[in-house]
């Protein structure tokens, strides 16, 4: 039997149109991979065999009839907080662990639309409130690297998943670098589109203003092929944007000669580990030879991004999150003596400490007499971040840095401290503050763990960001090694 | 009493007439069965997210220029997070720091005929919540969800009326006001019209205002005076017992005819207002104002204006004509087939009419009188075939069976007397059957002169043309 789990995203869509082999053996092959390694790495929370394998059926059908999409009969999994008609859709919690949705998310819909299969639901942070995978009802998932150590997250089970070659790809939302920081900590990449270019419609809320749906692959091509397919106008979602989609997979190859670069002093910190500053740093000297100009420059507002980010995205939580109240959907508690028992037993027992947390502080923050003080401030502030990025893509072509301060860290280091979880996200933050297209891609390991390295582009330059990351790709080959085990 | 000095502000909210919900595609239908109306938007499913119907906003343009209000061109949704049941999202949204329209006026008529500004200090976009169902239902609440996500306007008023009868006044002008713009249904029944009342009260000469109470919900322009006049009443009792009003929310029991207390300040939510980041903030351009300015029909005031200089009637007909468009356009219609005498169908549509149609509980709208039978009516007074008072027999005939003016004066023979040598006949035999009043008339008893145009009448049927007759009668009594 081939390898197919060794195959990338785009292998695999030309063999099946080319009908080197079938969606039903692809996917068979990688079901059975999905069940072997589930209790080692806990990276799904439901696995739809059987819907799989009717639609594999199906595509193979497609295919056989010469019809067919960019992705027939390719495997995928998509994060358990994008809804799936039929197939329980739990957003990593208790609260919606009864929870079916009967609707289709519009990227599930746009990416069965283009053919794809779609394997399962991947294990998430709670309400992907996480940086580590640790917050979910269904327990943490685990680094194929190392398996003592956390795969990041919030996007944790998608991450591990295509890192374990279970899925080539899968859906992911980063609403603070919730795809980028597990895409590095699993050697992975992972591209979070502009604000608005994929549909929010179906994906269940954290931070709706910084929520963005994006990809989990193991190569910019691949990531090019998946977002083409689920990015789009969605006339649903009135925040996504009305402008075409660009073929990303056909501006791929376009040379890299005078693409300025720029290096954000505000990256390069005491906070970044010194061995992961060093990969960064060789990767830059990659795109040197590349043709690439490197071009200093400062944001000065960005060092507090982390404080805005924690002030925003808890404040919109806080309200986002009042809908899950025991009366139509989700967990309600047993025999409520009356409605506000309900509500503070429902909501009480169906949310986790970290989703606690951030309701807790998204409603102070919006309190009468707090929320000038920290709400609107914390606003202010992010319009400042998003300026300093305007005046710097003025002058550059697209920011390079790291993706995280270092490489995946322990289960259960951080827990204890959720400052220190947070300040994970210090690097990843800034693009979801101003709504920018950013990608992390592998560019080396710090002992044994795989290091990634950040690109963000301008507004919609998802093309150029993803052109800058293959160039990358095609003369490194840190994206192709697999964790031990995996290959 | 007149110590004190009674200040009134009205939250009106008006629910608009759009085919679908405010943020979803959900049909807007009064009575459906519970949540037949409601998809998974107006649910608050996960992952839902809501898109602004552009019919609700071209609605809220369209009262801010009829009001002369200031339109934004840029104005902002935000969350008002509360938990209740009937609240699927968990907040309402509504409209904040920045709303559609903002400082417009509205012309009220005191009782004394003055006219008085009552200022508009906003109105904005909101969506309504759902209802919660006790009855039948021991022991649960059922939810019903066909109203959560109807398109509303608030009207807010500045405090400037200063009795319940100005504040009925008020929302009578604004009810009459949403209708002439087609944009709300002003059916109190249904909801789609109600308002809250903020009321306070100060000593005369005082500039500050006194605490108020909100009374919320009423739902009728008889509710709404009787309970400002009652919450008057308790708070200037309160005062004057040396007690102090407090702010809090009241709610009017119409069994009891009284207000009572529902919550405090202290017991308000925090609503957390913040700007709702699923949508844009609306962004209207000048071309758009423009395009619904262009749709605007001719306003209540206008339409008085122009009614009682066309047709020479008074301020006070004209208002009451141009209450409705509707009425409006039927006086308009019956004088255009009818034009001798304008004074006479407002005085016809407003009398015998405006009667019928209240005995039957009847709607004008139910076509029970075209405009055509009435002004065929009015022609036959008119050109003297029926007098006034035959006119009103045959227009309860009319309505009874809805049969025209002239075959009713056929069948029933009432067509007035004008032929001269008849009426002589008929004075000749009373004058004959009466020689002792005769001759009391001659000898200076003048106003038997009634007594023998009562007789003559009664002789005629009542259908002697009474111009003639009183010509006549005159000539032979005076011998």
């Amino acid at each position: 039997m081939a390898d197919f789990h060794n195959s990338t995203l785009t292998e695999l869509a030309a063999g099946l149109r080319a009908r080197k082999f079938s969606s039903v053996e692809v996917t068979r092959a990688l079901l059975e991979r999905v069940t072997r390694h589930q209790s080692a790495l806990n990276a799904f929370i439901s696995v739809t065999a059987d819907e799989a394998l009717a639609a594999a059926h199906a595509a193979d059908q497609t295919l056989a009839g010469g019809g067919g999409g960019a992705l027939t009969g390719v495997p995928i999994a998509h994060k358990d907080l994008f809804c799936t008609q039929g197939v329980r859709t739990t957003c990593g919690s208790r609260m919606l662990d009864n929870f079916v949705s009967p609707y289709d998310a519009t990227v599930v819909k746009k990416l069965r639309g283009a053919g794809a299969v779609t394997l399962g639901k991947t294990n998430m942070d709670e309400f992907a409130m996480g940086s580590s995978n640790e917050t979910s009802y269904y327990g943490p998932v685990r680094n194929p690297w190392n398996r003592e150590l956390v795969p990041g997250g919030s996007s944790g089970g998608s991450a591990a998943a295509v890192a374990a070659r279970l899925v080539p790809g899968a859906t992911a939302t980063d609403t603070g670098g919730s795809i980028r920081q597990p895409a590095a900590l699993c050697g992975i990449t992972g591209m979070k589109p502009t604000y608005g270019r994929v549909s929010r419609y179906g994906m269940v809320a954290f931070a709706s203003s910084l929520d963005q749906g994006g990809v989990l692959t193991r190569s910019a091509a691949d990531a090019a092929l998946m977002l083409r397919e689920m990015a789009g106008f969605d006339a649903n979602d009135s925040t996504s944007v009305d402008t075409p989609v660009p073929d990303y997979v056909a501006t791929l190859e376009q040379p890299l000669t005078g693409l300025r670069i720029g290096l954000l002093r505000e990256f390069f910190d005491k906070g970044l580990d010194a061995d992961n500053e060093r990969r960064i740093r060789e990767a830059l000297r990659v795109y040197e030879t590349l043709g690439a100009r490197l071009i200093d420059v400062s944001l000065p507002h960005l060092p507090m991004s982390v404080p805005v980010y924690y002030v925003v995205a808890p404040a919109e939580c806080s309200s986002n999150l009042a809908r899950f109240d025991g009366v139509r959907f989700g967990h309600r508690c047993e025999n409520p003596r009356d409605l506000n028992d309900m509500y503070r037993r429902s909501r009480g027992e169906g949310f986790g400490a970290e989703v606690k947390r951030r309701v807790m502080t998204g409603t102070y923050v919006l309190s009468a007499g707090y929320y000038d003080a920290y709400y609107l401030k914390a606003q202010r502030v992010r319009a400042l971040i998003n300026e300093d990025f305007v005046r710097a893509f003025e002058s550059v072509d697209v920011l390079i840095g790291p993706t995280t301060p270092t490489p995946a860290f322990a289960l259960g280091a951080k827990t204890a401290d959720p400052i220190t979880m947070y300040l994970n996200d210090i690097y990843t933050i800034g693009a979801n503050l101003a709504g920018l297209p950013a990608i992390s891609v592998p560019c080396g390991f710090v002992q044994d763990l795989p290091v990634g390295l950040q690109i963000v582009g301008p507004h919609f330059a998802e093309a150029r960001v993803l052109n800058a990351a293959h160039a990358f790709q095609k003369v490194t080959d840190w994206h192709t090694r697999a964790p031990a085990g995996y290959a | 009493m007149s110590a004190w000095e009674t200040v009134i502000g009205l939250e009106i909210h008006a629910q608009l007439a759009t085919q679908s919900k405010i943020f979803s595609g959900s049909a807007t239908t009064y009575g459906a069965p519970p949540n037949a109306q409601a998809n998974l938007v107006d649910l608050g499913y996960p992952g839902v997210l809501p898109v602004l119907n552009a019919a609700a906003v071209r609605m809220a343009v369209k009262l801010g220029l009829a009001i002369g209000a200031r339109i934004a061109t840029h104005s902002v949704f935000a969350r008002k997070n509360y938990f209740y049941p009937d609240l699927p999202k968990g907040y309402q949204i509504s409209q904040y720091e920045l709303p559609i329209v903002a400082n417009g006026a509205i012309d009220i008529v005191l009782e004394d005929g003055q006219h008085k500004r009552i200022g508009v200090t906003r109105a904005h976009l909101e969506e309504d919540a759902g209802k919660s169902l006790h009855e039948g239902l021991p022991g649960v609440t059922g939810i019903d969800l066909n109203r959560a996500g109807t398109p509303l306007v608030e009207i807010v008023s500045e405090p400037d009326m200063r009795s319940a009868r100005e504040a009925v006044a008020y929302m009578k002008k604004v009810h009459t006001l949403v209708r002439y713009l087609e944009i709300c249904d002003g059916n109190m029944q249904e909801g789609s019209f109600r308002c809250d009342a903020n009321v306070s009260v100060r000593k005369i000469g005082a500039t500050k205002l006194g605490t108020r109470a909100e009374i919320k919900n009423l739902n009728s322009f008889r509710f709404i005076e009787r309970a400002i006049n009652y919450e008057v009443a308790r708070q200037i009792d309160l005062l004057e017992s040396g007690g102090t009003v407090v702010q809090e929310t009241r709610l009017y029991d119409p069994d009891k005819g009284e207000t009572r207390s529902m919550r405090s300040k202290e017991e308000a939510n925090d609503y957390r207002y913040f700007p709702d980041p699923d949508l844009l903030p609306v962004e209207l351009d000048e071309a758009f104002i423009a395009a619904v300015r262009a749709t605007l029909p001719e306003l209540p005031d206008q339409k008085a204006a122009r009614l009682g200089t066309q047709y020479a009637l008074s301020p006070y007909d004209a208002g009451v004509l141009t209450a409705s468009r509707e009425l409006a356009d039927y006086y308009e219609e019956v004088v255009a087939a009818a034009p001798q005498d304008p004074k006479l169908a407002a005085n016809w549509v407003m009398g015998e009419l405006a009667a019928a149609l209240n005995r039957d509980g009847l709607e004008l709208s139910a076509g029970k009188m075209p405009a055509a039978r009435l002004a065929q009516l009015l022609q036959r007074v008119s050109d003297q075939t029926i007098s006034g008072k035959i006119a009103k027999e045959v227009f309860e005939a009319m309505w009874a069976d809805g049969s025209g003016a002239d075959a009713v004066i056929a069948a029933k023979g009432l067509r007035q007397i004008t032929d001269s040598s008849a009426i002589e006949k008929a004075i000749d035999e009373v004058m004959a059957r009466n020689p002792g009043q005769l001759a009391d008339y001659r000898a200076g008893k003048d106003k038997l002169f009634g007594f023998f145009v009562g007789q003559v009448m009664k002789a005629t049927g009542g259908k002697a043309n009474p111009a003639q007759l009183n010509e006549l009668l005159r000539k032979k009594l005076s011998g």
